[in-house]
């Protein structure tokens, strides 16, 4: 994927898919330790133990219906490409999917719009709660979808002023808390 | 559109919006995304936002959904269309360019763009 935030709406995705209905996502960046991390939490049905070996094999299917994809296979190499690693912990009803990339690796793709990201999660009325944290080497932001519904008080998200109220307040968000990484 | 820093300014926001009044084109539509990893790969997050934003600009009510990968992974980004009584219609290689079309010929002018379309599932079908 040619940006990170895109990483993390498939990770989303994911959490979605297993039937989550709290997910927390993180995005921490500390420019002095040289990491960026990625990660997701859900409340999920989680991952079944024997699936967990092959998570990252792009190769590995199952005869049942239950959906393998490319997005962890996806995931590891872009964290790996950028000198990290990828990791899932599961259990059910809490599943964390991990990424962590050296900050200043040339070769780790842009965070993108994450923005967009959050919107994408949002907009669907039957989208678990979401919850965002953005540090920054050390500044905070967060958001949390549950709050933003409760101001809304049934305005739907997509609706004209609140779509672009939210999108204006997310990207102005996480602008600010990432102007401390300027070296 | 001022710049709007607080969330207590989206309240008063909401509380605008609920007095003035909006008439609003309804055509009691849902438009699905296919948002699997092929669909986040070949730009289904940018279809998604040019379709909140064409329907704003329209002041058209549509809901908007999102789905996994259903396996037509060439084809993706996938938009489905389902209208009441019309069978539903999924268009195939929706990039963002190509939203307004879709949104002016098929749900202000009625018209299918069959050029686009990769799928149909007749209304009481399987």
């Amino acid at each position: 994927m040619r940006e990170l935030s895109l990483h993390l709406l498939d990770m989303l995705q994911n959490s979605r898919e297993a039937g989550a209905t709290d997910v927390i996502a993180e995005v921490i960046e500390d420019t002095r330790r040289d990491e960026m991390v990625l990660r997701v939490t859900d409340n999920g049905r989680g991952v079944p133990v024997e699936q967990l070996p092959h998570l990252f094999d792009p190769f590995y299917t199952t005869r049942n219906t239950r959906h393998v994809g490319l997005g962890l296979p996806l995931l590891k190499a872009a964290a790996e490409r950028a000198g990290g690693t990828a990791t899932v912990a599961s259990a059910p009803g809490r599943t964390t999917v991990e990424a962590r990339f050296v900050h200043s690796h040339l070769d780790r793709a842009p965070l993108g719009d994450v923005a967009d990201t959050l919107l994408a999660m949002m907009l669907d009325d039957t989208a678990p709660r979401l919850r965002y944290r953005h540090v920054a080497n050390g500044n905070r932001f967060e958001v949390d979808s549950a709050e933003i519904r409760r101001l809304l008080d049934g305005m739907p998200i997509r609706q004209t002023e609140a779509y672009a109220w939210l999108r204006s307040y997310l990207e102005e968000g996480i602008r600010t808390v990432r102007q401390g990484l300027a070296p | 559109m001022p710049k709007i820093g607080s969330l207590e300014e989206l309240k008063a926001l909401r509380e605008k919006a609920a007095k003035d009044l909006q008439v609003r084109l309804s055509t009691g539509t849902r438009i699905t995304v296919g948002l699997g990893t092929c669909g986040i790969a070949a730009g289904a997050r940018e279809t998604m936002r040019a379709i909140v934003q064409e329907l704003n600009k329209r002041g058209i009510d549509a809901t908007v959904n999102t789905v996994g990968c259903i396996g037509m992974c060439y084809n993706e980004p996938l938009v489905d269309i389902e209208q009441a009584g019309k069978p539903r219609v999924t268009y195939g290689k929706v990039t963002a360019d190509r939203v307004p079309r879709i949104i002016e010929e098929h749900l202000i002018n009625g018209r299918v763009v069959e050029e686009w379309v990769v799928g149909r599932l007749e209304v009481g079908g399987n």
